[in-house]
């Protein structure tokens, strides 16, 4: 019910939404719950277990009940809570977890079979027979549980994340924390101020108190007029500081579109912020806290403070004859303002018996309400007190058990909160947060004068620990009455009183679990599934932990608490992945050819970050072995060019990189002359293979590494790690030049024909032996030439500046053309490698030694080098191991296939009898037949044995000759030649 | 979490690559014990610490940091080069 | 008392006033045969099966805190038996043959589901490494199942197989692999060895390991000395601080692994799937939450908390893999510590000093081993013989480089995971 002229949303414009398909009109400004409230509407959700009706419990985003879903399609939002959503025009809102309506729901049965789905029932049966678990119990379970629904598609809506550093960063913008604020701004810090809520103020949007002399809200506009004016000052509505984490960082959730009607594009939907803050104050507030008694979950049924914020910042009455219920002053303040708006008050029940008295309300002193009717809505409630019971009608009831200081971020770096008996709440620890001090209501500081008190003095703190001098004024003068309370957790009687609302756990279910010897608060929460609800417990934790104190015969101090962990308030996957989604996981690293070879067709494959062409399509060709075949034998045939630019390229110049280089490889390359490359095998520290390449000695003080295009980032690290950790006397500098150079094989018996024809001058008859390398021109252009190979053909690979890469690339492949050539792709490249025993990571995977590749004599004997002692561990150099071998088909059966296991022929394939493995599988189209890299025990000792392949995935069989893993051209004639 | 490169100042946790305790390589012919001890054995404590981050998308350099395994505080970082001289 | 389906209706309709603990409160006494230091998923099993197998129930589980608070309740709850190198394969093959049946065994509903887990690959590479796994876990005599993207598409519709940075090529695909209710596990694992007789000791924080003549003579506590013939160390994250008690260094660091929860939604993934590029996996639990979680923060902590970074990660992996998901909302994060070895692997075994066990190692992977690692354990300490499921986890492989057990291949030196 709208209560003309009460409310701050003034004559503001009306706005048409709709709740489960039916219209409404509410202000601009109001949110989803002010709007039905104001519109009649008390029931909006169900609980989780038992399907209960429920209304609105309170005015933020700790609402436990009134959970919607917020429009539709793949963009529909699920669990909003209808206390924090504004609505906007053309507003979908609908309820959730019911069947077939919001006010008739059949799973509401559950709530007849309450008896027998208490506190961790379901740990104690669901297990006959055996197997109805996943096929009966689970699914119906499954079914029946959960709140709104994802909508199974792809989220269409942008995220963003962002940075921002502050002097101070301000949580909350209610008394405490404005005034915080103002101090540090007018002294020149800057200042974030983050509030949760779509308008600054906090509690004096919802309180009638005043601050020096006007009205509370009146004077939280003042003081953010002044501070959005202010250079130094970002004031950041809708955001919501959801996480505390190490060296003054905090996560912060800000809803940039949930209240536009059609957010544009322009704008994310939320923004997740990670503000670095020197300081920080936590201002964060205080959430009032319900009383457990029968029935207290009826819609209708909220806090007192949720009734004044309805009434006094929406200007709405939730109900016409309200009622309040309260053990502390606080209660009264509601009766009060409705009075005052002209609303009828059915009177306060207060259970202290020296509860203030009234003149316009009747006081029920030392009664407690035991009871509430009225299953879709309140319709009275019952009233207990030394006189008896009676029964008062009323269709809103005002719960204030005490507040309870919001101090979750206090929580998230493992501090325990303390126990303030004076007020019967927690408050924060000191020092809990580096860096963070609380201040006002959420530091059990409950009156307006205390607050701003607070705030100040926190911003005066933080403003000495930055070395500033605090800017002088006075605090306005506001209301500092004392806060009394005296506790109520729980009405005791029978019938079901509620704690957690959500969750459906009641006082009887906290009193079981202590029966039944979950006593500490952590079994009796994840026992009960107290306090798990989308909540985290926020209404209902602390009562919990009373009632199980009681029931435990322990003070509460002693029973403690659970942890409150990050987030505050639940976050969106989509916010805190922002970015993520589609190709935005990692980067995409593409080399100088890529377009060349998209435009031939090329499909191009994830090397790591990289793209690289699998093949490259000729006409009439039908799938990738034909064209792998095709560039197989064009390479072994005529001439061959592949981007091998994706390879780490690292630049490691002066006087102590030979030193350097022989220290990481197991072979020797201080003895190595300038002009030549030379086949390196690095080991990590633990003795097993880390990667291998080629390096160049380009001058005497100057050499170029190259790496495998997967252990590139490694490999860098590491050698910084040998020379500044391990060596930071050696005068070496090490650079990585993977991105500068753009560098391409070219392969086959034609390789040097191409190449002279591009360089300006030829390469000379027996000046360009295998393993030679040198600076060469290319059209003018400086470039370096090495005679290597991967593919075991007379081949060079050219490097230009990256810049020139696309025009070599196109130039090489037009030529190549001429002599019968032209591009091959990674499956071309990946076969000839295999026809040569050329190990990948496929075979350097990590768990292989030196001995294991058969590269054993690669570890030089004259020097130490990283991996070398560990290398020699009796494990790492038993000749059983798994080591390398070549396999072909021997039997009937001729395919053979990567991840297969090896056995005895006859031999069961089971583990006991496994033998080794297939890492590398391919047909050779030079030897027409099918070729396969393996690991197998005592392997090189075996060569000419038959062994059994298993592939049970694929259900293949084949047997197989254990041959020399260099399938063609064993003596290396081609590559010499 | 934040650490303090000597060179570059106070930068994001995500600029810098993690390595562990930092440790004393031993001599290649220290014996099975020093080895085992150097690259297995750790005092992993639940408290101060030495250890090695390197600045990886920053400036490259190899730092030793004091840090608490049990509060993340970080009351020190040097770089690896110094502290190893 | 025993649990059923009657027995719930019978106190149900009688105000559910008759349940009775779980399990016994017990104070220490002075001596036991066996003191097990460490009341989670493992110590509480390993209790289990020594008094059920071995007929040892003069044994006392010593946990400083309150039972099962540790990794066995703040985990991804994930089942499986999906590794491939010796050592493993038939330790968690062993492990996943006696969740089939924990809650008859329990009498206790840890809910073990097996919804089926599906291992994505985005390569050949990765296909060939996925292959050779899944015919490991066939010789071993599990179930695998190599799917094709068609495959995975059938079982997963809502991925993006589309519009991504690495296209899903296809996936290993573990029927017998799922979930449980972590909780339910240690609890029921408790509730057991209690009603065999084994003291549960809360709030009984070891603070001194006692050692005579290179042999175990007793522990010392916050709540007295405590005498034992033997005592097992079984404290996961905190495995440095109490070895180091008894004079030892361990191959273990410690590190903080973070999960997530959201909120209730109603059911939108059936399986368990995981994500190994993003190093992400994702499950969604009876009550309607996602469960999920991704790599650990990549560096040494006790805070049980964790940061930005690793969080964010795990997002947009999430993301990129199911953009569907990007309107679930995170609810709950925390942060366990967990004890990683250099290969990755665990540990159960002897130590030099007699009468002291060691069962640590656990590194992410602990929750799915609770049944066969405690059940090994009992039996190594019963027997002081290597149960056959369990041979491979030794003390000494780092040292002689014999049987490391390296699934990542990341090397068995610290931090490489």
């Amino acid at each position: 019910m709208r209560i003309a002229g009460n409310g701050l949303l003034g004559e503001a414009r009306q706005v048409a939404f709709s709740f489960d398909g039916r219209r409404f009109t509410g202000l601009e400004g109001d949110t989803l719950a002010s709007a039905l409230l104001a519109g009649g509407v008390r029931l909006m959700g169900r609980s989780f277990k038992y399907h209960r009706p429920r209304g609105v419990l309170g005015a933020g985003s700790e609402e436990p009940n009134a959970l919607v879903t917020i429009g539709r399609g793949a963009a529909r939002e699920p669990n909003m809570r209808a206390t924090v959503q504004e609505i906007f025009d053309g507003l979908e809102a609908s309820s959730q977890n019911r069947w077939p309506s919001l006010g008739f729901d059949l799973l509401s049965l559950n709530d007849l079979a309450a008896p027998f789905f208490g506190a961790g029932f379901y740990y104690k049966t669901f297990m006959w027979p055996k197997s109805f678990w996943e096929k009966v119990y689970e699914p119906m379970i499954r079914r029946a549980a959960g709140l709104g629904a994802l909508s199974g598609l792809p989220n269409p809506d942008r995220y963003e994340r962002a940075f921002a550093f502050c002097d101070l960063l301000v949580i909350g913008a209610g008394p405490a924390g404005l005034m915080a604020a103002l101090v540090a701004a007018r002294s020149g810090a800057d200042v974030i101020l983050a509030d949760e809520d779509s308008r600054m103020g906090g509690r004096l949007l919802a309180e009638t108190r005043e601050i020096g002399g006007q009205a509370g809200h009146a004077w939280a506009a003042e003081v953010l007029a002044e501070l959005g004016a202010m250079a130094n000052v970002r004031l950041m509505t809708r955001t919501t500081v959801v996480g505390a984490y190490d060296q003054g960082t905090y996560g912060a959730l800000e809803r940039v579109g949930h209240h536009r009607p059609r957010h544009s594009r322009a704008l994310p939907l939320e923004c997740f912020w990670r503000i670095v803050a020197r300081r920080a104050v936590l201002a964060a507030g205080a959430l009032e806290r319900p009383v457990a008694f029968r029935d207290n979950d009826r819609p209708g049924i909220m806090t007192a403070g949720a009734v004044r914020a309805y009434l006094n910042r929406w200007g709405v009455s939730p109900g016409r004859a309200v009622t309040v219920f309260a053990n502390n002053d606080d209660g009264h303040r509601t009766a009060r303002d409705l009075v005052a708006a002209g609303v009828h008050v059915a009177g306060v029940i207060d259970s202290r018996h020296d509860a203030p008295l009234s003149d316009a309300f009747e006081v029920h002193r030392g009664a407690r309400v035991c009871g509430a009717s009225g299953r879709r809505g309140l319709e009275s409630i019952t009233i207990r007190s030394v006189a008896g019971e009676s029964r008062v009608q009323t269709d809103c009831l005002g719960v204030s058990g005490g507040w309870n200081p919001s101090l979750h971020l206090s929580c998230h770096m493992n501090a325990r909160p303390l126990w303030r008996r004076d007020i019967a709440a927690f408050v924060p620890a000191p020092g809990a947060v580096p860096g963070l001090e609380p201040a006002g209501a959420c530091n059990g500081a409950f009156s307006t004068a205390a607050c701003l008190r607070e705030g100040a003095a926190a911003a005066r703190a933080a403003l000495a620990d930055l070395g500033r001098r605090p800017a002088g004024f006075d605090l306005p003068q506001a209301e500092d009455a004392a806060y009394a309370i005296t506790p109520l957790w729980a009405v005791p009687g029978r019938g079901r009183a509620w704690l957690d609302f959500q969750n459906d756990v009641t006082v009887k279910d906290v009193r079981q679990a202590a029966a039944e010897n979950f006593r500490s608060v952590e079994h009796m929460k994840r026992y009960t599934t107290q306090g798990m609800a989308t909540d985290q417990g926020k209404n209902s934790n602390v009562s919990a932990l009373a009632v199980l104190a009681d029931a435990t015969g322990r003070g509460i101090a002693e029973t403690g608490t659970t942890t409150f962990r990050p987030p505050y308030v639940p976050v969106a996957i989509a916010a805190l992945g922002a970015g993520g989604q589609g190709k935005g996981f990692a980067p995409e690293r593409l080399t100088t050819s890529h377009s060349a070879s998209v435009e031939r067709g090329a499909p191009m494959i994830e090397a790591g970050l990289w793209y690289r062409p699998g093949y490259f399509p000729a006409p009439g060709e039908s799938g990738w072995r034909q064209s792998c075949d095709r560039e197989v034998n064009m390479v072994r045939g005529a001439v061959g060019v592949c981007d091998v630019s994706t390879l780490g390229k690292i630049d490691i110049q002066g006087p102590d990189a030979g030193a350097l280089l022989d220290f990481v490889y197991t072979n020797r390359f201080s003895t190595l002359k300038a002009g030549r490359v030379r086949y390196g095998l690095m080991l990590r520290e633990d003795g097993f293979v880390m990667d291998d390449g080629t390096t160049a000695r380009l001058g005497e003080t100057h050499f170029l590494m190259t790496t495998t295009t997967a252990a590139a980032g490694e490999v860098m690290r590491h050698l910084q790690f040998v020379h500044q950790c391990l060596r930071p006397d050696w005068d070496v500098s090490i650079v990585s030049v993977t991105e500068q150079w753009a560098q391409f094989a070219i392969a086959g018996p034609k390789s040097r024909e191409l190449v002279n024809g591009l360089l300006d001058t030829p390469l000379r008859e027996g000046d360009w032996p295998f393993m030679a390398c040198g600076p060469v021109s290319v059209l003018g252009v400086g470039a370096r030439l090495f005679r290597i190979s991967f593919s075991g053909e007379h081949a060079y690979e050219l490097a230009v500046p990256a810049r020139f890469g696309d025009s070599l690339f196109r130039m090489l492949l037009e030529r190549a053309a001429a002599l019968g050539g032209g591009p091959y792709g990674m499956e071309a490249l990946n076969v000839l490698r295999i026809e040569k025993g050329h190990i990948t990571h496929a075979e350097i995977h990590g768990r292989t030694t030196a001995c294991d590749i058969g590269m054993a004599g690669m570890v030089s004997d004259g020097k130490d080098c990283i991996g070398k002692t560990m290398a020699g561990r009796p494990g790492l150099v038993d000749p059983g191991r798994e080591r390398l071998v070549g396999l072909k088909p021997s039997g009937a059966a001729r395919q053979l296939i990567a991840g297969a296991h090896l056995f005895a022929p006859g031999g069961d394939a089971v583990r006991r009898n496994a033998q080794g493995y297939i890492t590398s599988a391919a047909f050779s189209p030079t030897l027409g037949h099918m070729i396969a890299l393996a690991f197998l025990r005592h392997g090189p000792e075996r060569i000419g044995e038959t062994v059994r392949m298993v592939d049970h995935l694929r259900a293949i069989e084949a047997e197989c000759e254990v041959v020399n893993p260099v399938f063609f051209d064993p003596e290396g004639g081609r590559v010499r030649g | 979490m934040r650490i303090s490169c000597p060179i570059c100042g106070e930068r994001d946790r995500r600029e810098f690559h993690y390595r562990g305790a930092a440790l004393t390589r031993p001599a290649p012919d220290a014996g099975e014990a020093a080895w085992d001890a150097y690259l297995h054995l750790r005092d992993n404590p639940a408290g101060a610490t030495r250890e090695l981050w390197y600045h990886e998308t920053g400036c490259g350099a190899w730092v030793v940091v004091t840090r608490n395994t049990l509060t993340h505080e970080m009351p020190g970082c040097e770089l690896a080069a110094e502290a190893a001289r | 008392m025993r649990f059923s389906g009657w027995r719930v209706i019978r106190e149900g309709l009688s105000g559910n006033r008759g349940w009775s603990p779980h399990w016994r409160d017990a104070a220490p006494r002075d001596e036991y045969d066996i003191v097990i230091i460490g009341g989670g998923g493992h110590g509480l099993s390993t209790a289990y099966y020594l008094a059920r197998d071995h007929g040892l129930s003069n044994v006392a589980v010593l946990e400083k805190g309150y039972l099962g608070g540790g990794n066995v309740g703040r985990n991804t709850t994930i089942v499986r038996a999906n590794y491939f190198l010796p050592g493993n394969s038939e330790f968690y093959s062993y492990s996943l043959k006696l969740w089939e049946g924990l809650e008859q065994e329990l009498n206790y509903n840890v809910m073990h589901s097996q919804r089926g887990l599906i291992n994505l690959f985005h390569s050949d590479g990765q296909r060939d490494a996925f292959a050779r796994r899944g015919n490991a876990m066939i010789n071993q005599g599990d179930d695998a199942i190599l799917l094709d993207r068609e495959g995975v598409r059938r079982h997963a519709p809502f991925l993006d197989f589309d519009n991504v940075r690495f296209p899903v090529h296809g996936g290993l695909y573990h029927p017998r692999g799922g979930t449980a209710r972590h909780d339910a596990v240690a609890w029921g694992y408790a509730r057991g060895a209690d009603r065999r007789g084994v003291d549960l000791i809360q709030n009984c924080e070891v603070t001194g390991i006692d050692i005579g003549n290179g042999r175990v003579r007793s522990v010392q506590t916050t709540r007295g000395p405590i005498r034992a013939k033997k005592v097992a160390i079984v404290v996961a994250g905190r495995s440095g601080q109490v070895a180091a008690m008894a004079g030892m260094r361990l191959p273990v660091e410690s590190h903080v692994l973070q999960a997530f929860v959201s909120e209730g939604l109603k059911p939108v993934i059936a399986q368990v799937i995981a994500f190994g590029m993003g190093h992400f996996y994702i499950s969604q639990s009876d009550k309607g939450g996602l469960v999920f979680g991704g790599d650990i923060d990549m560096y040494a902590s006790y805070a049980a908390r964790g940061n930005l970074p690793a969080v964010e990660h795990v997002m947009e992996a999430g993301m990129t893999l199911m953009p569907m998901i990007g309107k679930a909302r995170v609810l709950r994060s925390w942060g366990g510590i967990v004890d990683m070895t250099p290969d990755g692997s665990p540990i159960i075994d002897r130590t030099d000093t007699q009468g002291l066990y060691l069962n640590c190692g656990w590194n992410y992977g602990g929750f799915k081993a609770v049944p066969a690692s405690g059940r090994c354990f009992a039996h190594l300490l019963a027997t002081d013989r290597h149960h056959d499921a369990a041979a491979g986890f030794r003390l000494d492989r780092f040292r002689t480089g014999r049987g490391i057990i390296d699934e990542e291949g990341t090397g068995a030196q610290h931090n490489l995971h």
